[in-house]
């Protein structure tokens, strides 16, 4: 078991940077498609990234780099934590914690744009962090334990138990990708009212940075999709991968046909979303116990 | 190195240009002429660009703007201007408060010329800005040479 675990997480450091740049050249790609485009080819991400590392350095603030790469490594140590199957609910809380990082990098340039960035990044974090702690709420009243390796190695089918939750999730899943209606901290397309947000002050390697630690970021998210699906059934691991592919083209339909909202709306949608189905879910699996 | 290439990322600024040329510019991103598939993005934000797009020519008052933009952005970087007025002013040279064409103000590597300069020239402007792109920065790998071949003389 113990050796399972070092190779999950050696895997996951290793090629977590691969796969979520795949993922958003698939992404860019099928996005281009929406739009009766060509598009860029798969592996455009990595063009990106590598570019941005050769090109000059302009420090706009010495704190701005150190944040940064304090958030890829809490990032980092969120995934890597989850694939050693540990304690679902002190990932996420990692996780809060990196993104806590992510605002002091933008905060760091005292640029207005990356200020406002910034602030709508908290607005944002306090926007989904409900839905994930009532994630891991779900996953322990429905499994007993918090630890990642019991849930994927129960005879539970959580998605059975948990569909209020993980709604909820995919739900918040749309402000965590930066995708519209909800990419309010950084827009990702072309140049709007808030330039590009959080990131407008991250130039060269520090956004190089900032990418790599998204990618690690949506592995990991993905992963937690996958946990509702994965138990010790070993086909369900097919079953974790076919819904993980069906969430993010489902965020990428969601990113292509709708416009940024604002934030007031984006707290009551999402707050409203939470209540009604991970609450009522959360009652009903309460109501079970009981019974 | 071909990398540079791979992903040019454009910022464009409209000096005092009627927007024929920017309309144009925007028309690159249509699904017609669709420059993402060069890896190409319009990012609005200097710090992230490589090639500075200037449309129309260069005024009293945007002079120092457009200086500034092309200082914010961080090198290898290739200016492209696009369109007549962009290249010497076009019509509006004469006027009291015009300045002339962008490379008055910061240097130029690509002129596309053209009233209004069609989406298939300014794609072209862009190509031939990227060779530009990675000359510069091949120039700039041999400038950081230097110095290390030069300190360890010294030592």
């Amino acid at each position: 078991m113990n050796t399972y675990r070092i190779i999950s997480v050696v895997a996951y450091i290793i090629l977590a940077p691969f796969i979520g740049g795949l993922l958003e050249g698939f992404d860019r790609k099928i996005s281009a498609r929406m739009q009766r485009r060509v598009g860029p080819p798969l592996l455009q991400p990595f063009y990106d990234v590598i570019k941005l590392w050769k090109k000059q350095i302009i420090v706009v603030s010495r704190a701005q780099a150190f944040a940064l790469i304090t958030y890829l490594a809490l990032i980092v140590l969120t995934g890597a934590m989850f694939f050693a199957g540990t304690d679902i609910l002190m990932c996420f809380f990692v996780m809060s914690t990196g993104a806590t990082f992510l605002y002091f990098a933008a905060v760091a340039a005292s640029s207005p744009y990356s200020t406002i960035g910034a602030n709508r990044e908290l607005i944002q974090m306090m926007t989904y962090e409900p839905a994930v702690l009532l994630a891991c709420v779900g996953f322990y009243l429905a499994e007993g334990s918090f630890n990642v390796a019991d849930i994927a190695t129960s005879n539970k089918l959580d998605i059975l138990y948990l569909p209020g939750f993980f709604v909820a999730f995919v739900f918040i899943l749309t402000i965590k990708m930066r995708k519209s209606p909800f990419d309010t901290s950084t827009s990702h397309h072309m140049h709007q009212e808030l330039v590009k947000g959080l990131t407008t002050e991250m130039g060269s390697r520090n956004l190089a940075v900032f990418q790599i630690a998204e990618w690690y970021e949506n592995v990991f998210l993905m992963a937690v999709v996958g946990l509702y699906f994965i138990n010790s059934n070993p086909y369900s691991i097919i079953a974790g991968v076919v819904a993980i592919l069906a969430v993010y083209f489902l965020e990428i339909l969601i990113d292509n046909t709708s416009a940024r909202v604002k934030w007031e709306l984006m707290l009551k949608i999402t707050w409203i979303v939470t209540f009604f189905s991970a609450g009522v879910n959360l009652l009903v699996l309460m109501l079970i116990r009981l019974g | 190195m071909a990398n540079i290439k791979r992903s040019p990322w454009l910022l464009h600024y409209d000096g005092s240009s009627c927007n024929g040329c920017d309309i144009e510019v925007l028309a690159c991103l249509t699904p017609m002429y669709d420059v993402e598939r060069f890896g190409i993005i319009n990012t609005g934000n200097p710090k992230h660009a490589d090639i500075f797009l200037v449309t129309g020519s260069v005024n009293a008052q945007n002079e120092s703007v457009v200086r500034q933009i092309y200082e914010q952005m961080p090198e290898p970087k290739v200016v492209v201007a696009i369109g007549i007025c962009a290249n010497n002013g076009g019509i509006f040279r004469e006027c009291y408060n015009i300045k002339g064409g962008v490379d008055t103000v910061i240097p130029v590597d690509v002129y596309v010329p053209g009233c209004a300069a069609r989406p298939e020239a300014i794609i072209d402007g862009v190509v031939k800005g990227l060779g530009v792109l990675a000359e510069k920065r091949a120039a700039m790998d041999v400038k950081e040479a230097i110095p290390t071949n030069t300190a360890k003389e010294e030592a």
